[in-house]
């Protein structure tokens, strides 16, 4: 066990746990905030997007060890007023199906859109390839990039 | 307006205390109304609850209670609309809230089948219209008028002198009025909520994560719970040593229960790492099967005599003998896991006192029965609690992981939240049975004379509905033959029972036969309902008219006629689960390689009661059912299931998804369900512009696998 200090959504948590401990784990049951979801826990589904220093990582494949001073965003930091762009654009088009894999998917496309304020459909198609949808909402998905990109 | 006799059983409008303050509401969904909107209303300081489904604050908010369990079919947010529509209020005032599991006073508590909204719209709209109606008196009471001069319109009541009383302003009072014994309902055409697309009431949650889903779940001393299950079907348990999972830092206990292991832990991590360490060994008490073993099976049934006939009309034999020629292909799909991207999980906290499970269950009712059984407790003493699902696809139509969760707290004696690891989840499954089909058609004067459908299935066989779709109904001479083999291989419902294939199979059929009797696919459809209509045969479980219809729209919405340089169009129209749905699939040759890039969709499904949310799930079910058509695929070896996780099966991801265009007929009939009816046509219309493009015939899936231009 291994005491790390965490830094999320702009907040220190402090946690106590074995350093190889995914930080997907950490961030859902030693620090609670359980918007960041598992869906494989091997890099394959994206349900557990997060950003590190702004940039989309798969939060199940990070042993917490290997954070160190970065700071982390989940979807309960991404905005304070739920109005990023990408979460103006999902409520616009009414994203969401069951809702499960969507932190996620918002998650990748936030950090998508600020590094390519500009993106193509190829360059969507290829980002959003990464974030499974059971429940298919792949079109609106495109759409609501689409829109949230001339947004910002 | 008509006029309906409330039939409802007479508990659901029990009065319960007219001021349910505070407390209760908490935890509500704020989500009908943009956070801003809802900041600048009064929070209420009372609510006063008129029936089961609704109670009104008096801050003019009203609370509807969705009966329905929520797996991503939005009934959460339609099912109220329903209530709202008659209760006649504006839908910017609504709360919604998940009802928990209460048999007394809803009817049928059950996501599946796509059945939430065909067969809650009645009792829905009564819960609404009679709730309107106490209003009403309530209102005509004060004033001392006639309550049939009363009118009403967004939350407010009219008189003939012009005055107004909001719905607030009465509602203690019609909270104690007697519940009337008849109500007026709208005419559809004066709908304004129904047929108006609203959004997902839980989206704020959604999009800003806030702990929605079963698997979010936190309570005070929980554990967390993960289980050690046997690795392949056909093995149980010979005995395991638990030493080193005990040492993994965090886990607190190991159980045994059955032919299970649970490791009970402070997270989730440690609960899967005790998992991992535990050492068990393993027998065969049966036989461990294996894929090719069920394929020779399944080949052997079909050609066997005998078997179960489900429908024969007229003298197929006679004119199987009497024909020109007959044509006969074997359809071939795998087992299919669900696979929601919501793992399975569940808590569960038994007491002396009492047991309460909360989590993600689409047979919330069933899954209390058993859990009684299993722990000799009465029903009574059982509370289920349901929360948003990430999915249910039939999945969580099954209580396994409910009865699991139970059994574990109350081995523990501690509240438990049980959670699958996507292994877990991909290889304890309740799958899709592999299934193949034999058709044979007999052609005679370029039409089909004779039709003879056989099954081969993983232990069940279709509904008995089944053999009554289309072409059932337009052909004489006509039967249905089932046969199964009897495997330790656990399957079940998997979205759109039977249909998800049997449709592909059906459509791809239809659509080479076409070919070989130089007719247009199209034409040839509508020209075998045309004798439906005309009573030919036997009828069929649909109306022809309604079946007509969405073929003619969805071949006009796609051009059907017109050829356009390098764009192949497949056809395929099926009916199920009361809805009837066409689609035309577009296929273009990318690198040598065909990809489908559009499928324009024709749906019947009565009233669209949301069409915002009537959208996803059609576009949801077109692209699940190509996914799946396309590059589902799960085998076994010696009862072991070969995929276990996302880097070895395939789901279908967006690059691959195509544009879904889709089309509702307009209608007044009551809704039908829109969870499944899509997905059925959409592995055929696939098949099919594959066919157009690359000029091969697919009989098996998944497709990708049959030939290496489709990988
Ligand atoms: S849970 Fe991390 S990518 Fe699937
Ligand atoms: S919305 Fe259900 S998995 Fe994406």
């Amino acid at each position: 066990m291994a005491s790390i200090t965490l830094k999320i959504n702009k907040k220190n948590y402090e946690v106590d746990v074995d350093p190889q401990t995914p930080l997907l784990w950490v961030i859902r049951d030693h620090v609670g905030l359980v918007g960041t979801k598992y869906g494989c826990g091997i890099a394959q589904c994206g349900a557990c997007t997060v950003h590190l220093n702004g940039t989309a990582v798969r939060s199940c494949s990070l042993p917490v060890s290997s954070i160190g001073g970065s700071e982390i965003t989940t979807i309960e930091g991404l905005s304070a007023n739920a109005d990023h762009p990408v979460q103006k654009a999902w409520r616009e088009h009414d994203v969401p199906q069951c809702g499960y894999c969507q932190a996620g998917q918002i998650m990748t496309a936030a950090s998508l859109l600020s590094q390519n304020a500009n993106p193509s459909d190829k360059d969507i198609e290829n980002t959003m390839n990464g974030n499974l949808c059971r429940c298919a909402t792949y079109n609106k998905i495109k759409d609501a990039v689409k829109s949230a990109s001339k947004m910002s | 307006m008509t006029l309906i006799k409330t039939k409802f059983n007479r508990r659901s409008f029990l009065k319960v205390s007219t001021a349910a303050s505070g407390g209760l509401m908490l935890g509500f969904n704020w989500a009908c109304s943009p956070p801003t909107e809802i900041a600048k209303k009064q929070a209420p300081s009372a609510w006063f609850e008129v029936n089961a489904y609704l109670s009104i604050a008096d801050n003019g908010q009203v609370t509807i209670m969705s009966p329905n369990p929520e797996i991503g079919q939005n009934v959460k947010t339609s099912m109220p609309m329903i209530v709202a529509e008659e209760l006649d209020v504006d839908w910017k005032d609504v709360i919604v809230k998940q009802a928990p599991l209460n048999t007394d006073v809803f009817t049928r508590q059950v996501a599946g089948g796509s059945q939430s909204i065909r067969q809650g719209w009645s009792s829905l709209r009564m819960a609404g219209g009679t709730a309107r109606k106490m209003l009403i008196n309530a209102a005509a009471e004060k004033w001392q008028v006639d309550p049939e001069t009363l009118t009403t319109a967004d939350g407010v009541i009219t008189n003939q002198n012009g005055e107004t009383i909001k719905y607030a302003e009465v509602a203690s009072m019609a909270a104690e009025m007697d519940v009337p014994e008849e109500v007026e309902l709208k005419d559809p055409k004066d709908f304004k909520i129904i047929g108006h697309g609203k959004g997902n009431v839980d989206l704020e949650e959604i999009i800003t994560g806030k702990p929605l889903f079963g698997i979010d779940t936190k309570r005070d001393g929980m554990d967390y719970a993960c289980v050690l299950r046997p690795p392949a079907f056909g093995m149980k348990l010979k005995s395991f040593d638990a030493a080193a999972a005990k040492n993994v830092n965090g886990v607190r206990d190991v159980i045994q229960f059955g032919d299970k292991v649970a490791v009970l832990a402070n997270s989730t991590w440690a609960a899967m790492q005790g998992k991992k360490a535990i050492n068990a060994d393993w027998e065969a008490d049966s036989k461990l099967e294996d894929s090719a073993f069920h394929d020779t099976k399944l080949k052997e049934l079909l050609n066997k005599d005998g078997g179960e006939v489900r429908r024969k009309d007229g003298n197929p034999e006679n004119q199987f003998a009497a024909a020109d020629e007959v044509v006969e292909r074997i359809y071939e799909s795998p087992f299919l896991p669900h696979n929601c991207m919501e793992p399975m999980n569940f808590f569960a906290d038994v007491t002396a006192e009492k047991v309460e499970l909360y989590g993600p269950i689409q047979t919330p009712a069933g899954t209390r029965r058993r859990v009684a059984e299993l722990l000799g407790r009465d029903e009574s003493e059982i509370t289920v609690g349901m929360s948003r699902m990430g999915g249910g696809f039939g999945r969580r139509l099954y209580g396994d992981f409910v009865l699991e969760a139970a059994e574990i707290s109350d081995k523990s004696k501690k509240p438990v939240q049980l959670i699958y690891t996507r292994e877990d989840d991909m290889t304890a499954g309740i799958y899709r049975p592999a299934i193949k089909y034999k058709i044979r058609a007999g052609l005679k004067d370029g039409k089909i004379n004779a039709y003879q459908l056989t099954e081969a299935a993983i232990n069940s066989n279709m509904y008995g509905i089944l053999p009554n779709n289309f072409p059932a109904g337009a052909l004489a001479d006509y039967e249905v033959v089932n046969h199964k083999y009897d495997s330790n291989i656990t399957t079940g419902a998997w979205r759109a029972p039977y249909t998800n294939f049997l449709a592909s199979a059906e459509q791809s059929f239809l659509d080479e036969i076409a070919e070989m009797i130089n007719t247009d696919p199209v034409q040839l459809r509508i020209d075998m309902l045309e004798k439906a209509k005309a009573g030919f045969a036997p009828e069929g479980n649909y109306e022809p008219d309604k079946f007509i219809g969405v073929i003619k729209l969805a071949a006009e919405k796609a051009n059907w006629g017109n050829k356009e340089e390098g764009v192949f169009k497949g056809f395929s129209a099926y009916y199920s689960h009361n809805s009837y749905v066409a689609e035309v699939a577009e296929v273009v040759m990318e690198r040598n390689k065909p990809k489908v890039t559009k499928v324009t969709v024709a749906i019947d499904c009565g009233i669209v009661v949301n069409p915002v949310g009537a959208i996803n799930q059609a576009m949801g079910g077109v692209i699940d059912g190509i996914g799946h058509a396309m590059y589902g695929d799960f085998a076994f070896a010696n009862g072991r299931p070969q995929a276990d996780n996302f880097d070895n099966y395939r789901l279908i991801r967006s690059s691959e998804a195509p544009q879904v265009d889709i089309h509702f007929v307009e209608s007044i009939e009551s809704p039908t369900g829109l969870g499944e009816p899509t997905l059925p046509p959409a592995g055929g219309a696939v098949a099919n512009a594959i066919y157009a493009a690359t000029g091969k015939r697919l009989y098996k899936q998944p497709y990708s696998k049959q030939d290496i231009t489709l990988g």
